[in-house]
């Protein structure tokens, strides 16, 4: 019964995340009609906006280890830590969260740019030519990393206070053996405020009206006189902003190297898919369903039923899905169909 | 049917000797008493060694610090720098004048830690560039590919960093050398560390990489862990380059183990042993005992990865910087002159096969592949690190000492991630070639 | 007219095609590229971009799990090497076979859904191939590891008709050996051959009907026109080709290993196609060769070798034009191979042939306005 539970809220945690890196894509996708496959590459970078973040805030003043006369080996002490005591620890400390200030702005301004310089010339080109743009892009923006930071993982650890495991069971009474971690709980409640804001953003905004008007029938709003280019080229910076919150808050999670954009772009673009293309609900509820379903096939009790099952349950049921209904769970008839 | 013989060394050498032709005709002038052999310097003034390491890919990191160890080894045997473990190694023949006087050179690749990619970075340094020698690599499937491309080829393969058993087990070959350590040795070193450490009556989960390392290295654990009198609660097997690992730690919570096994290398490792600190194991007490987590083979660069996570935590490598003999301290000076920082275990092998290859070929007095691989065969050296080393001529596989080792709890600084808990003598982890079966082949 | 029912014009593209291609260890040596292998990869993987886009090029569908079909090929070839005959024949039929008969299974399910929808299928398909190969499936692929042939096999065809057998088994045409340049020979007549078939396939009413569902299908579909069985028929010829292409690499190398599944390989034949030109000819062979110049001679770069190659310039400028260059190759040659993705898309529309016969055409010289189809 535990082992079940323990499953659920698994199922649930990684459901929040996948629906959390697809949402970006799905938003693109349904307003620009890009294949963007830099996604995964905003994924990447949001997450080393947290590496930079800490790397500056923990600016170190060296010490020589003077034990050590081949080369310079240091002990590192932040400068934080030595003009403002434990407070600058805590700063140190809570680098992860705080670095969220930082990705915001420096998102917007990559996917503005990205939007601008490059994306924008490619509406009109076939997807194809958006696919190969997309992928050099991205390759390019993770070697680019790679020559600053290098290929190995780089630990960018949660606050102490959230680092260990929460006693889920003793809250609902069920004993000590259901426990979670912190951040992973704070994972799933952010995913939940991030999908709800971009929701209500493009429901219940002007904005949002605009821009859903504009995915309807983009001719017609455009003669009504309303410039629904430079709203689409906000919609692709915040589709970049929460590709990179998601990456941020990840880092705890997932020590972040170059390559973790890749990692996750082929899941996310069977999430999108899955969920049927441009729809931002889809994508909510084919994050929980995979993550739900991975979770369950993962159990030893499963894959002694059927080996290899947690291997490609993902694939499995995307298959499946797309045969039983044909847009995905909840996409439009004509969206990415040619 | 087929009468005439074709060997694919032969038309590997026609083949060079084809492509050789069209760009420069007198590059390939044999003289009528040299052995005939797959790239044979002859008279030339230089000879080529290829150096094939991952560059791009999750392990692009080491391959870079194998890279550097080479250049630093090429030095080294030409005579320039400091000299390195030139001047600790024993018996040693080279001269400090390249190999057999010839100057040498060498070639990179990428092998993108990709069988496919490796063998195409082999064959061209082969086929095009003329290498005598390939060495190199940072993974098993790759070693075990690049290893029976070059024994077809008729080339030497030096092993970089492989520790499936495979490799001088069931795969080996004859034209393939391995300085580094198995997962046999780890199991062999480990087991008494453990048992002194966490005691006799444990239970233990492993999550095993589902590769032919992962299971090789899970095989060696449990059986030298279950000869303790250890039970296995449940070895399950993970996806490789899986990230989110969380689905297979929440079972370890109630299945009443108290010991978890992370058989992951690389990045799976550094993803499994951060969640699985984060679900509490290890403040956990199960069956009246502490928690514990064992990662069986693991590297300064992983540690690095893994952050804090990893203070305390066992497990086994085969060289670390911090080692005080002369041959290490040789190694690690040169190292660090040069590069500013120190070598990892990955540079260490692969500097340490360099000069292996080279002093064989110094010894045999002959770059004949078959001369050189009689002179390794069987030999007896010191003063390269890990003390009395022997290159068996059963299964072409280093027995030297194994280090155990464990995240250092109060790291002096930055690169003093692992603290060693014991050097554990080559006696004790040495096993009879026929344990592991597999067949060398023939020279010729 | 009477060179294989060819028009003049691409008989001549087709006598050019055969001589550029037999004479490549020749004129691809001043670039460093004439050796054994890259040959024998040029010819391969053009193989199979070729066949792919007899699929995306004529009719649009984008298939991400082209991968697959390669690997089933190898896959097939290798056991074929174990279980039969070191002779390459069996191996490239049966290779060719098997992805045809897999592409049959995986097109009439996938096909039933078109645009991203399809592709995804595709890709999911390909992925769980791969995961399951390099896993469970151990038993037949040999994991990680990969497939090889060894000397005990018990090889019956060979054994019945008294063929010695080597001490290191490898793959051959009669008792010629298909390593080196004769492999590539055997590749190159392949890649000729498929070359042409696919020409044949390009100017015929059957082609013609594969790019009248590419521009649009609804259309078709109401005049009452059938289209599945026209796409299936694509989708499995292009198969085909990539198991050929995988059972080839089978011939000149005998190992098969998972990751040739895995969707960066799926994604690749996609780059190269685009890459070259979507539709043309020869866009997607150039494609390929480009990318795998990329891969083997790019990344051999390193710093000695870069030093000697502009040894010309006086020391310092030597030195600091090294220390330009040298970010771009070497460990950097997914750097400037992502950015050369960038630069063709941007300046070439629709890839190379396309975008430079388009060049050749804003200049004014008219005349050339088909460099490939």
């Amino acid at each position: 019964m535990d082992a079940i539970l323990l499953q659920v809220l698994n199922g649930l945690d990684k459901g929040g995340a996948y629906a959390l890196i697809a949402l970006g894509l799905t938003l693109v996708f349904g307003t620009l009609g890009v294949v963007n496959f830099a996604h995964g590459a905003l994924f990447m970078l949001g997450a080393f906006c947290a590496v930079t973040f800490q790397k500056i805030m923990t600016l170190s003043k060296q010490v020589k280890d003077e034990s050590i006369t081949f080369f310079d080996a240091y002990k590192e002490v932040p400068y934080l830590e030595i003009w403002f005591g434990d407070t600058g620890a805590a700063f140190i400390d809570w680098v992860v969260p705080l670095s969220i200030f930082m990705a915001i702005p420096v998102m917007l301004a990559i996917g503005l740019i990205m939007e601008r310089g490059l994306i924008q010339y490619f509406y009109k080109r076939p997807h194809a030519e958006q696919i190969l743009v997309t992928f050099g892009l991205a390759i390019v923006l993770q070697e680019i990393v790679k020559s600053f930071f290098g290929a190995n993982p780089i630990p960018t650890p949660a606050p102490d206070i959230v680092a260990g495991s929460a006693n889920i069971g003793a809250l609902f009474g069920l004993g000590d053996s259901v426990v979670y971690p912190y951040w992973r709980l704070i994972y799933l409640a952010f995913a939940g405020i991030v999908i709800f804001s971009v929701f209500a953003f493009l429901q219940f905004t002007t904005f949002g009206m605009v821009v859903r008007a504009g995915m309807a029938d983009r001719e017609m709003v455009g003669l009504l006189g309303i410039n629904v280019q430079r709203r689409f080229t906000i919609v692709f910076g915040i589709a970049a902003v929460v590709a990179g919150l998601a990456g941020v808050m990840y880092t705890p999670i997932l020590p972040p190297d170059y390559h973790m954009g890749m990692d996750f772009l082929v899941l996310s673009f069977v999430v999108v898919v899955v969920g049927g293309m441009g729809s931002l609900g889809g994508a909510v509820a084919a994050g929980f369903l995979l993550g739900i379903l991975q979770s369950f096939a993962s159990m030893n009790e499963v894959k002694a039923i059927i080996p290899g099952i947690d291997q490609i349950i993902i694939y499995l049921v995307a298959v499946i899905i797309l045969l039983v209904r044909p847009r995905g769970l909840m996409g439009r008839r004509g969206v990415m169909e040619d | 049917m087929s009468k005439t013989k074709y060997t694919r060394r032969g038309i590997l050498k026609s083949g060079v000797t084809l492509g050789a032709a069209g760009v420069a005709p007198s590059f390939f002038v044999r003289n009528a008493w040299a052995q005939d052999f797959t790239n044979n310097p002859g008279n030339a003034s230089s000879v080529t060694l290829g150096f094939n390491v991952p560059q791009t890919g999750a392990y692009a990191d080491e391959g870079a610090d194998e890279l550097r160890a080479y250049q630093l080894a090429v030095k080294h045997i030409n005579g320039e720098g400091d000299g390195g473990m030139l001047n600790t190694m024993a018996p040693l023949s080279l001269k400090g004048n390249g190999i057999l006087g010839k100057k040498v050179e060498y070639v990179t690749g990428d092998t993108q830690t990709k069988s496919d990619a490796a063998r195409a970075s082999a064959k061209r340094m082969i086929e095009k560039d003329g290498a005598i020698m390939i060495t190199g690599g940072s993974s098993s499937g790759v070693a075990i590919a690049v290893q029976s491309l070059c024994h077809e080829a008729g080339v030497i393969f030096m092993a970089g960093l492989t520790h499936s058993n495979d490799t001088t087990g069931k795969d080996k070959r004859k034209y393939g050398f391995r300085h580094f350590f198995n997962t046999e040795m780890s199991g062999a070193a480990l087991g008494p560390v453990l048992e002194a450490e966490f005691g006799k009556d444990r239970v233990a989960y492993h999550l095993t990489a589902d590769y032919t390392w992962g299971w090789s290295q899970e095989g060696s654990i449990k059986k030298y862990t279950e000869a303790l009198g250890w039970q296995t609660n449940a070895a399950v097997r993970t996806p490789l380059g899986a990230g989110d690992f969380s689905q297979y730690i929440t079972p370890v919570l109630n299945s009443g183990a108290d010991v978890l096994v992370l058989n992951h290398y690389g990045k799976d490792m550094v993803n499994s042993l951060t969640q699985a600190v984060q679900f509490g194991l290890r403040e956990k007490q199960v069956n009246g005992k502490q928690f514990q987590i064992v990662v069986p083979l693991f590297s300064r660069l992983m540690a690095q990865g893994a952050g804090e996570n990893i203070k305390g935590i066992l497990g086994s490598t085969n060289w670390n910087w911090s080692l005080d003999d002369a041959g290490s301290q040789a190694f690690v000076k040169s190292f660090g002159a040069e590069y500013g920082f120190p070598p990892s275990q990955a540079a260490h092998t692969c500097y340490v096969q360099a000069l292996l290859y080279a002093n064989a070929v110094e010894m045999a007095g002959t770059f004949y592949p078959c001369e050189v691989i009689n002179a390794l065969e069987g030999f007896e050296f010191d003063g390269t690190g890990n003390g009395p080393t022997e290159y068996r001529a059963s299964d072409h596989q280093c027995f030297k000492d194994v280090l155990v080792v464990q995240g250092n709890e109060n790291p002096s600084s930055q690169f003093d991630l692992l603290e060693v808990v014991q050097v554990v003598p080559r006696a004790q982890v040495e096993y009879p070639a026929e344990l592991l079966g597999g067949e060398l082949g023939s020279c010729a | 007219m009477s060179f294989f029912k060819l028009s003049r014009r691409d008989a001549l593209m087709m006598l050019v095609f055969t001589a550029a291609v037999l004479t490549m260890p020749v004129w691809l040596s001043p670039i460093g590229a004439g050796y054994p292998d890259l040959v024998q990869k040029f010819a391969i993987y053009g193989l199979f971009a070729i066949g792919f886009n007899i699929l995306f090029g004529l009719t649009g569908y984008l298939s991400f799990g082209h991968a697959a079909f390669l690997g089933v090929g190898s896959y097939t070839a290798v056991w074929s090497f174990k279980l039969m005959s070191m002779n390459v024949i069996p191996a490239v039929l049966l290779g060719t076979l098997a992805a045809g008969l897999f592409a049959v299974v995986i097109g009439f399910i996938s096909l039933r859904r078109t645009g991203i929808y399809f592709a995804i299928l595709t890709l999911a398909f390909a992925q769980m191939c791969y995961n399951l190969a390099y896993s469970v499936l151990t038993p037949i692929t040999n994991g990680e590891t990969g497939l090889r042939v060894l000397r005990e096999d018990p090889r019956y065809l060979d054994s019945m008709l008294g063929v010695v057998q080597e001490a290191v088994p490898l793959g051959n045409f009669f008792g010629i050996n298909m390593q080196g340049y004769s492999g590539f020979y055997f590749c190159a007549v392949m890649l000729i051959i498929g070359f042409f078939i696919s020409v044949r396939i390009f100017r015929s009413p059957f082609g013609m009907k594969l790019v009248a569902i590419k521009s649009n299908q609804t259309r078709m579909r109401y005049t009452g026109f059938n289209t599945r069985p026209y796409v299936l028929v694509a989708f499995v010829i292009s198969g085909m080709y990539a198991g050929m292409a995988g059972s080839l690499m089978a011939v000149t190398d005998p190992l098969a290993g998972a990751e040739r599944m895995q969707w960066t390989a799926s994604g690749e034949v996609v780059l190269m196609t685009i890459l070259g030109g979507v539709g043309t000819l020869t866009g997607p062979l150039l494609g390929a060769a480009l990318i795998k110049y990329f891969e083997n001679i790019f990344s051999a770069f390193n710093e000695s070798a870069l030093l000697d190659a502009f040894s010309f310039l006086p020391e310092p400028a030597q030195h600091f034009v090294v220390a330009i260059v040298q970010p771009f190759v070497g460990e950097g040659w997914h750097l400037t191979l992502g950015a050369l993705f960038m630069i063709i898309v941007i300046f070439l529309p629709g890839g190379l042939v396309e975008g430079i016969s388009r060049l050749v055409r804003r200049r004014g010289k008219s005349g050339s306005d088909n460099a490939g189809g």
